[in-house]
Protein backbone atom coordinates (compact mmCIF):
# COMPACT_ATOMS: atom_id res chain seq x y z
CA UNK A 1 0.00 0.00 0.00
CA UNK A 2 2.79 2.19 1.29
CA UNK A 3 4.38 2.23 -2.08
CA UNK A 4 1.13 2.39 -4.55
CA UNK A 5 0.71 5.38 -2.04
CA UNK A 6 4.34 6.44 -2.95
CA UNK A 7 4.19 6.33 -6.31
CA UNK A 8 0.54 8.06 -6.67
CA UNK A 9 2.39 10.81 -4.86
CA UNK A 10 4.85 11.41 -7.59
CA UNK A 11 7.29 13.17 -5.35
CA UNK A 12 4.55 16.02 -3.94
CA UNK A 13 4.13 16.53 -7.83
CA UNK A 14 1.07 14.52 -8.31
CA UNK A 15 -1.48 17.52 -8.49
CA UNK A 16 0.94 18.46 -12.02
CA UNK A 17 1.93 14.75 -13.16
CA UNK A 18 -1.69 12.72 -13.16
CA UNK A 19 -3.72 15.71 -15.03
CA UNK A 20 -1.12 16.25 -17.80
CA UNK A 21 -1.29 12.06 -18.21
CA UNK A 22 -4.86 12.17 -18.11
CA UNK A 23 -5.03 15.45 -20.79
CA UNK A 24 -3.14 13.15 -23.01
CA UNK A 25 -5.22 9.85 -22.26
CA UNK A 26 -8.66 12.06 -22.53
CA UNK A 27 -7.85 13.86 -26.03
CA UNK A 28 -6.15 11.22 -27.81
CA UNK A 29 -8.42 8.74 -26.61
CA UNK A 30 -11.09 11.05 -27.44
CA UNK A 31 -9.61 11.34 -30.98
CA UNK A 32 -9.72 7.58 -31.21
CA UNK A 33 -13.36 7.01 -30.27
CA UNK A 34 -14.70 9.68 -32.86
CA UNK A 35 -12.75 8.70 -35.50
CA UNK A 36 -14.01 4.46 -34.72
CA UNK A 37 -16.99 5.86 -34.78
CA UNK A 38 -17.16 7.27 -37.72
CA UNK A 39 -15.17 4.59 -39.31
CA UNK A 40 -17.84 1.78 -38.40
CA UNK A 41 -20.76 4.05 -39.39
CA UNK A 42 -19.47 4.72 -43.05
CA UNK A 43 -18.59 0.84 -43.29
CA UNK A 44 -22.41 -0.21 -42.35
CA UNK A 45 -23.90 2.58 -44.72
CA UNK A 46 -21.59 1.49 -47.69
CA UNK A 47 -22.70 -1.59 -46.93
CA UNK A 48 -26.13 -1.05 -46.87
CA UNK A 49 -25.95 1.33 -50.04
CA UNK A 50 -24.38 -1.52 -52.04
CA UNK A 51 -27.19 -4.30 -51.44
CA UNK A 52 -29.59 -1.76 -52.29
CA UNK A 53 -28.06 -1.17 -55.56
CA UNK A 54 -28.25 -4.59 -56.42
CA UNK B 1 3.81 7.33 -55.42
CA UNK B 2 0.85 8.92 -57.30
CA UNK B 3 0.55 5.37 -57.82
CA UNK B 4 0.11 4.58 -54.26
CA UNK B 5 -2.00 7.57 -54.01
CA UNK B 6 -5.14 6.41 -56.27
CA UNK B 7 -7.93 5.88 -54.19
CA UNK B 8 -8.91 2.65 -54.68
CA UNK B 9 -5.36 1.40 -54.16
CA UNK B 10 -5.03 3.79 -51.45
CA UNK B 11 -7.84 2.07 -49.37
CA UNK B 12 -6.32 -1.49 -50.57
CA UNK B 13 -2.82 -0.93 -48.69
CA UNK B 14 -4.36 1.37 -45.90
CA UNK B 15 -6.59 -1.65 -45.13
CA UNK B 16 -3.40 -4.21 -44.84
CA UNK B 17 -1.66 -1.53 -43.26
CA UNK B 18 -3.96 -0.67 -40.76
CA UNK B 19 -3.95 -3.47 -38.17
CA UNK B 20 -0.17 -3.63 -38.36
CA UNK B 21 -0.21 0.39 -37.31
CA UNK B 22 -2.47 -0.21 -34.26
CA UNK B 23 -0.79 -2.76 -32.73
CA UNK B 24 2.23 -1.43 -33.21
CA UNK B 25 0.74 2.00 -31.64
CA UNK B 26 -0.73 0.25 -29.13
CA UNK B 27 2.70 -1.59 -27.84
CA UNK B 28 5.21 1.69 -28.06
CA UNK B 29 2.65 4.15 -25.98
CA UNK B 30 2.49 1.02 -23.40
CA UNK B 31 5.94 0.59 -23.33
CA UNK B 32 6.58 4.17 -23.61
CA UNK B 33 3.67 4.74 -20.60
CA UNK B 34 5.68 1.93 -18.68
CA UNK B 35 9.44 3.11 -18.76
CA UNK B 36 7.84 6.89 -18.13
CA UNK B 37 6.08 6.07 -14.89
CA UNK B 38 8.23 3.77 -13.62
CA UNK B 39 11.64 3.25 -15.17
CA UNK B 40 12.94 6.98 -15.83
CA UNK B 41 14.58 8.42 -13.19
CA UNK B 42 13.65 11.33 -11.63
CA UNK B 43 15.18 14.60 -12.01
CA UNK B 44 17.87 15.63 -9.77
CA UNK B 45 16.43 19.13 -10.07
CA UNK B 46 12.76 18.56 -10.60
CA UNK B 47 12.17 15.68 -8.90
CA UNK B 48 9.11 13.37 -10.53
CA UNK B 49 7.42 16.52 -12.39
CA UNK B 50 10.23 15.84 -14.91
CA UNK B 51 7.67 12.94 -15.78
CA UNK B 52 4.96 15.31 -17.64
CA UNK B 53 8.28 15.41 -19.57
CA UNK B 54 7.35 12.13 -21.51
CA UNK B 55 4.07 13.42 -22.18
CA UNK B 56 4.76 16.82 -23.60
CA UNK B 57 7.33 16.69 -25.88
CA UNK B 58 6.47 14.32 -27.99
CA UNK B 59 2.89 15.95 -28.05
CA UNK B 60 4.80 19.78 -28.94
CA UNK B 61 6.74 17.54 -31.72
CA UNK B 62 3.64 15.89 -32.95
CA UNK B 63 1.54 19.50 -33.38
CA UNK B 64 4.83 20.64 -35.07
CA UNK B 65 5.14 17.23 -37.38
CA UNK B 66 1.16 17.43 -38.01
CA UNK B 67 1.40 20.47 -39.31
CA UNK B 68 4.10 20.05 -41.71
CA UNK B 69 2.30 16.94 -42.91
CA UNK B 70 -1.02 19.48 -43.67
CA UNK B 71 0.93 21.77 -45.59
CA UNK B 72 2.62 19.68 -47.52
CA UNK B 73 -0.81 17.93 -48.43
CA UNK B 74 -2.00 21.36 -49.28
CA UNK B 75 0.87 22.08 -51.15
CA UNK B 76 0.28 18.66 -53.11
CA UNK B 77 -3.71 18.94 -53.62
CA UNK B 78 -3.08 22.66 -54.84
CA UNK B 79 -0.17 22.06 -57.48
CA UNK B 80 -1.47 18.22 -58.89
CA UNK B 81 -5.26 18.65 -57.93
CA UNK B 82 -4.74 15.58 -56.16
CA UNK B 83 -8.35 14.52 -54.04
CA UNK B 84 -6.11 12.19 -51.78
CA UNK B 85 -4.12 14.76 -50.84
CA UNK B 86 -6.97 17.32 -49.94
CA UNK B 87 -8.06 14.72 -47.71
CA UNK B 88 -4.99 13.91 -45.78
CA UNK B 89 -5.01 17.65 -45.21
CA UNK B 90 -8.58 18.05 -43.84
CA UNK B 91 -8.34 14.41 -41.72
CA UNK B 92 -4.74 15.63 -40.36
CA UNK B 93 -6.08 19.03 -39.04
CA UNK B 94 -8.19 17.68 -35.89
CA UNK B 95 -5.69 15.50 -34.91
CA UNK B 96 -2.77 18.24 -34.95
CA UNK B 97 -5.09 20.46 -32.86
CA UNK B 98 -5.33 17.50 -30.24
CA UNK B 99 -1.93 17.72 -29.92
CA UNK B 100 -1.23 20.96 -29.57
CA UNK B 101 -4.39 21.20 -26.94
CA UNK B 102 -2.27 18.49 -24.48
CA UNK B 103 1.15 20.68 -25.63
CA UNK B 104 -0.10 23.62 -24.19
CA UNK B 105 -2.11 21.98 -21.11
CA UNK B 106 0.69 19.92 -20.32
CA UNK B 107 3.16 22.27 -20.92
CA UNK B 108 1.08 24.72 -18.74
CA UNK B 109 0.71 21.90 -15.74
CA UNK B 110 4.63 21.58 -15.78
CA UNK B 111 5.19 25.29 -15.91
CA UNK B 112 3.35 26.03 -12.22
CA UNK B 113 5.49 23.78 -10.75
CA UNK B 114 9.22 24.76 -11.98
CA UNK B 115 8.67 28.48 -12.82
CA UNK B 116 5.94 29.46 -10.74
CA UNK B 117 3.26 29.99 -13.70
CA UNK B 118 0.91 28.12 -15.77
CA UNK B 119 1.56 30.99 -18.35
CA UNK B 120 4.00 33.43 -19.73
CA UNK B 121 3.97 35.62 -22.83
CA UNK B 122 7.21 34.11 -24.23
CA UNK B 123 8.21 34.20 -27.84
CA UNK B 124 7.35 29.67 -27.52
CA UNK B 125 4.14 29.34 -25.66
CA UNK B 126 2.97 32.26 -27.56
CA UNK B 127 3.99 30.55 -31.28
CA UNK B 128 2.72 27.51 -30.15
CA UNK B 129 -0.86 28.93 -29.20
CA UNK B 130 -0.58 30.64 -32.30
CA UNK B 131 -0.55 27.09 -33.96
CA UNK B 132 -3.15 25.86 -32.25
CA UNK B 133 -5.89 28.75 -33.74
CA UNK B 134 -3.97 28.37 -36.94
CA UNK B 135 -5.47 24.45 -36.49
CA UNK B 136 -9.07 25.57 -35.47
CA UNK B 137 -9.13 27.94 -37.96
CA UNK B 138 -7.90 26.13 -40.74
CA UNK B 139 -10.97 23.83 -39.14
CA UNK B 140 -13.59 26.47 -39.17
CA UNK B 141 -12.56 27.86 -42.41
CA UNK B 142 -12.43 23.90 -44.72
CA UNK B 143 -16.06 23.99 -43.39
CA UNK B 144 -17.53 27.01 -43.89
CA UNK B 145 -18.10 26.43 -47.54
CA UNK B 146 -20.89 25.05 -49.53
CA UNK B 147 -18.52 24.14 -52.02
CA UNK B 148 -16.13 21.39 -50.67
CA UNK B 149 -13.42 21.91 -53.22
CA UNK B 150 -14.12 25.95 -52.63
CA UNK B 151 -13.56 25.09 -48.59
CA UNK B 152 -9.98 22.85 -49.80
CA UNK B 153 -8.82 25.77 -51.29
CA UNK B 154 -9.22 28.22 -49.27
CA UNK B 155 -7.99 25.89 -46.39
CA UNK B 156 -5.04 24.92 -48.36
CA UNK B 157 -3.43 28.80 -48.95
CA UNK B 158 -4.14 29.20 -45.24
CA UNK B 159 -2.14 25.77 -44.46
CA UNK B 160 0.32 27.50 -46.48
CA UNK B 161 0.86 30.62 -44.79
CA UNK B 162 0.77 29.30 -41.96
CA UNK B 163 3.26 27.35 -42.35
CA UNK B 164 5.89 30.63 -41.13
CA UNK B 165 4.69 29.93 -37.92
CA UNK B 166 6.52 27.11 -37.77
CA UNK B 167 10.22 28.01 -37.82
CA UNK B 168 9.36 30.42 -35.40
CA UNK B 169 8.37 27.63 -33.08
CA UNK B 170 11.16 25.85 -33.63
CA UNK B 171 13.94 29.12 -33.37
CA UNK B 172 12.01 30.90 -31.09
CA UNK B 173 14.13 29.76 -27.92
CA UNK B 174 16.81 30.53 -29.78
CA UNK B 175 15.91 34.49 -31.48
CA UNK B 176 14.19 35.84 -28.44
CA UNK B 177 14.86 35.12 -24.29
CA UNK B 178 12.31 32.62 -23.72
CA UNK B 179 11.52 31.37 -20.35
CA UNK B 180 10.97 28.07 -22.07
CA UNK B 181 14.26 25.97 -22.10
CA UNK B 182 16.21 26.02 -25.55
CA UNK B 183 16.51 22.31 -27.32
CA UNK B 184 17.62 19.70 -25.54
CA UNK B 185 17.39 16.48 -28.39
CA UNK B 186 17.74 17.81 -31.74
CA UNK B 187 20.37 20.09 -31.86
CA UNK B 188 23.40 20.58 -33.18
CA UNK B 189 26.64 18.81 -30.57
CA UNK B 190 23.58 15.67 -29.78
CA UNK B 191 21.10 15.64 -27.16
CA UNK B 192 21.85 16.72 -24.15
CA UNK B 193 19.91 14.80 -22.08
CA UNK B 194 20.58 11.84 -19.96
CA UNK B 195 20.28 8.60 -22.25
CA UNK B 196 18.45 7.08 -19.40
CA UNK B 197 15.62 9.46 -20.30
CA UNK B 198 16.10 9.85 -23.81
CA UNK B 199 14.91 6.19 -24.69
CA UNK B 200 11.42 6.61 -22.61
CA UNK B 201 11.34 9.85 -24.69
CA UNK B 202 12.28 8.64 -27.84
CA UNK B 203 9.29 5.51 -27.62
CA UNK B 204 7.06 7.66 -26.53
CA UNK B 205 7.44 9.47 -29.68
CA UNK B 206 7.81 7.48 -31.62
CA UNK B 207 4.11 6.05 -30.08
CA UNK B 208 2.73 9.71 -31.03
CA UNK B 209 3.91 9.64 -34.36
CA UNK B 210 2.19 6.16 -35.02
CA UNK B 211 -0.76 7.53 -33.59
CA UNK B 212 -1.45 9.80 -35.46
CA UNK B 213 -0.31 7.74 -38.98
CA UNK B 214 -3.06 5.12 -37.95
CA UNK B 215 -5.77 7.45 -37.04
CA UNK B 216 -5.07 9.51 -40.29
CA UNK B 217 -4.93 5.74 -42.22
CA UNK B 218 -8.73 5.19 -40.50
CA UNK B 219 -9.90 9.11 -41.01
CA UNK B 220 -8.76 8.85 -45.37
CA UNK B 221 -10.50 5.51 -45.21
CA UNK B 222 -13.77 7.28 -43.79
CA UNK B 223 -13.51 10.25 -46.31
CA UNK B 224 -13.46 8.16 -48.87
CA UNK B 225 -16.07 5.93 -48.15
CA UNK B 226 -18.37 9.16 -47.68
CA UNK B 227 -17.16 9.86 -50.95
CA UNK B 228 -17.96 6.64 -52.54
CA UNK B 229 -21.39 6.79 -50.17
CA UNK B 230 -22.25 10.02 -51.98
CA UNK B 231 -21.78 8.95 -55.51
CA UNK B 232 -23.83 6.13 -55.28
CA UNK B 233 -26.60 7.98 -53.91
CA UNK B 234 -26.14 10.43 -56.55
CA UNK B 235 -26.16 7.75 -59.30
CA UNK B 236 -29.41 5.64 -57.02
CA UNK B 237 -31.03 9.05 -57.11
CA UNK B 238 -30.84 9.31 -61.21
CA UNK B 239 -31.72 5.90 -62.02
CA UNK B 240 -35.13 6.36 -59.94
CA UNK B 241 -35.34 10.12 -62.05
CA UNK B 242 -34.95 7.71 -64.91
Amino acid sequence: MAAIDHFLAMGGYARFVWPAFATAVIVMGGLLAESLSTYRKRQRDLRAAEKQRR
Amino acid sequence: MFRLANPNRFMNWSGKLLPWCAAATAILLGLGTWLALFVAPPDYQQGEAVRIMYVHVPAAWMASFVYAVMAISSAVALIWRHPLADIAARQSAPLGAGFTLVCLVSGSLWGKPMWGTFWVWDARLTSVLVLFFLYLGYIALINAFDEPTRGNRAGAILALVGAVNLPIIKFSVDWWNTLHQPASVFRLGGPTIAASMLWPLLIMALGFTLFFVTLLLLRMRSALMAAKLRALRIQQSQSLAA
